[in-house]
């Protein structure tokens, strides 16, 4: 559905992008990932047609970005619209569907699925934040789109806000909605998309599912555990890794070691209180690709 | 399909102008105004030839001149720069709708307010003469209306320098600032300096040759021109009104059927080079 072939935007020297490729098939959910000022709003932008690229090749569809059918195939939803706060939820949306040319009378109805039936007829001043951000996801639904863009749809969206709003894309994934959105952390993203792709300084430096990205990291899991009264020397002994803090131990052990460290933590149990693994967070993935890259 | 966008636009930006009581504020001014300038008119005038609808009707230019480019301003300065602001600049344009539609819509929504505001302030102002003199007041209604559509031109090409100095700041405060200068200058600091440079001229070349044209160049000064020329009531002008003997009326009928035009392509050129 949507084809970038070695884009490259530059603005003065800088390059905001710098040969970037990305493909995002029908019904496929692929998230951009970047610090601030890593090239995701950019490349939004060449693939809305708002700006245009110093080099390579987009198509939404076979067409060109910001041609009459690249626009009628293509929805958006931009991080922190403000809509007219005089306006109401319905006159509002009543007026994005008759610009594309739909009968007005289906705001009601888009309301009603982000969950807005009983705000369409209040001044869109009156809404929350999280509100807001679903007037846009409404506008974004109108006239089933075949490629979605969204740029970071879920920043300021309470958890259950946000797991509403990854139902309704799954939804329209389903039907076939190529989705492309941006996100500044992993944990945002969670499992609810199929790719993940991270910008650094405009460029690509990872590209997979969130598995893979987690096993091309190799990051190690961290191990922390309470020996029982009095046995911190045994515990220490039977440890040697580990480093105390506070009376808590913890220390590193490589993806291949799990079932290695299980074991001698079942042999230890008479010095143990209490233990944990915790596998690395998507946060610290994200951190270590970046920074890898960097 | 073209037309139903710029007719959504243009409704949905009237709505705003409703709510944010802009078409309430352009009615309050231009009733308020029209009525205190007929009230005293009809005073001073008593005594004329002229029939005192006419009057009302010099009277009124001399105030219009004034207000239309300052309501046209206040209702406009926010249209690019407020959207620039807020974020649905970006969203409108990713929309199957072209900038020019987007103006177009603003400027045809903002142009009614203008309308219904010179049309409630002008007809409580003609209603006044009737009520006055009774019948005899008609013969002013050909003048009134010829300030009724001639306000709506010079309305349309404010409006239209209000979205250009709207895209030219790209912020609501730096336009807001941009659009008073606009006015100070055009309407107020304008004539102040030919009346000058005709007094520094006494009676020369500037006088004779450059000083009509600038008249007629400037809208604000056309629009007054072109009322007063046509009215039987140029004796009841002052200042600079009293040249509208010694200049043809097509000239700044021409002005002020051009200048709508050439201010809303300079808008669209303007808007055409602002970044998103």
């Amino acid at each position: 559905m949507l084809t970038l072939s070695r884009l490259t935007k530059r603005y003065g020297a800088q390059a905001a992008l710098d040969d970037v490729s990305l493909a995002v098939a029908a019904g496929e959910r692929v998230a951009l990932l970047g610090h601030n000022g890593a090239g995701k709003s950019t490349l939004m932008k060449l693939v809305l047609g708002l700006i245009s690229a110093d080099a390579g090749d987009i198509a939404i569809a076979g067409h060109a970005p910001g041609s009459a059918v690249a626009r009628a195939l293509t929805a958006y939803l931009p991080e922190n619209a403000a809509f007219h706060p005089a306006l109401t939820g319905r006159e509002q949306i009543g007026h994005f569907l008759r610009l594309r040319g739909e009968p007005a009378a289906r705001a009601d109805a888009l309301l009603e699925r982000v969950g807005l039936g009983d705000a369409a007829r209040r001044r869109i001043g009156t809404y929350s934040k999280g509100m807001r951000q679903r007037i846009g996801l409404a506008q974004a639904l109108i006239g089933a789109p075949r490629l979605m863009v969204l740029d970071e749809p879920t920043s300021g969206l309470d958890p259950v806000s946000r797991r509403e709003f990854y139902g309704i894309l799954d939804d329209l994934a389903a039907q076939g909605t190529a989705i492309l959105l941006s996100s500044h952390a992993l944990s945002e993203v969670e499992a609810r998309t199929d790719r993940i792709v991270i910008l650094s300084r405009g460029q690509q430096v990872a590209e997979g599912t969130l598995n893979s990205l987690r096993s091309d990291a190799g990051l190690p899991l961290m191990v922390t555990l309470h020996p029982l009264a009095g046995q911190d020397a045994a515990a220490a002994a039977a440890f040697p890794e580990a480093v105390q803090n506070g009376g808590v131990f913890s220390f590193p052990c490589p993806q291949t070691d799990k079932q290695a460290v299980l074991t001698r933590l079942v042999a230890a149990s008479g010095q143990i209180d209490d233990f944990d693994i915790h596998p690395p967070s998507l946060d610290d993935i994200y951190a270590h690709i970046s920074r890898r890259a960097a | 399909m073209m037309f139903a966008r710029i007719l959504t636009t243009a409704r949905i930006e009237f709505l705003i102008a409703l709510r944010n009581r802009w078409v309430g504020v352009g009615v309050a001014l231009m009733v308020l105004f029209s009525l205190v300038l007929s009230a005293a008119g009809a005073g001073a005038a008593g005594n004329l030839a002229a029939d005192p609808l006419s009057v009302t009707v010099a009277s009124l230019t001399s105030l219009s001149v004034y207000l239309v480019p300052l309501i046209a301003l206040l209702i406009s300065f926010d249209a690019i720069a407020g959207e620039v602001e807020r974020g649905t600049l970006q969203l409108h344009l990713t929309y199957p709708l072209s900038r020019s539609e987007l103006l177009l819509g603003k400027l045809a929504a903002q142009l009614a307010v203008v309308t219904i505001s010179v049309i409630a302030g002008y007809g409580a102002a003609a209603v006044l003469a009737f009520v006055a003199v009774g019948g005899e007041a008609a013969q002013g209604l050909g003048a009134l209306w010829r300030l009724v559509w001639s306000s709506v031109l010079l309305g349309a090409a404010f409006i239209s320098l209000g979205h250009m100095m709207s895209a030219m700041a790209r912020r609501p405060s730096g336009a807001a600032a941009l659009g008073i200068g606009l006015w100070l200058l055009a309407i107020v600091l304008y004539d102040l300096g030919l009346l000058a440079a005709v007094v520094a001229d006494n009676g020369g070349a500037f006088t004779t040759t450059v000083f009509p044209w600038a008249l007629v160049l400037n809208p604000a000064d056309a629009f007054r021109i072109f009322n007063l020329a046509a009215s039987d009531a140029t004796g009841a002008a002052s200042g600079l009104g009293g040249a509208a003997n010694t200049i043809a009326i097509w000239k700044p009928l021409a002005s002020l059927l051009v200048w709508p035009l050439l201010a809303a392509a300079l808008a669209r050129l303007t808007f055409g080079r602002v970044q998103i």
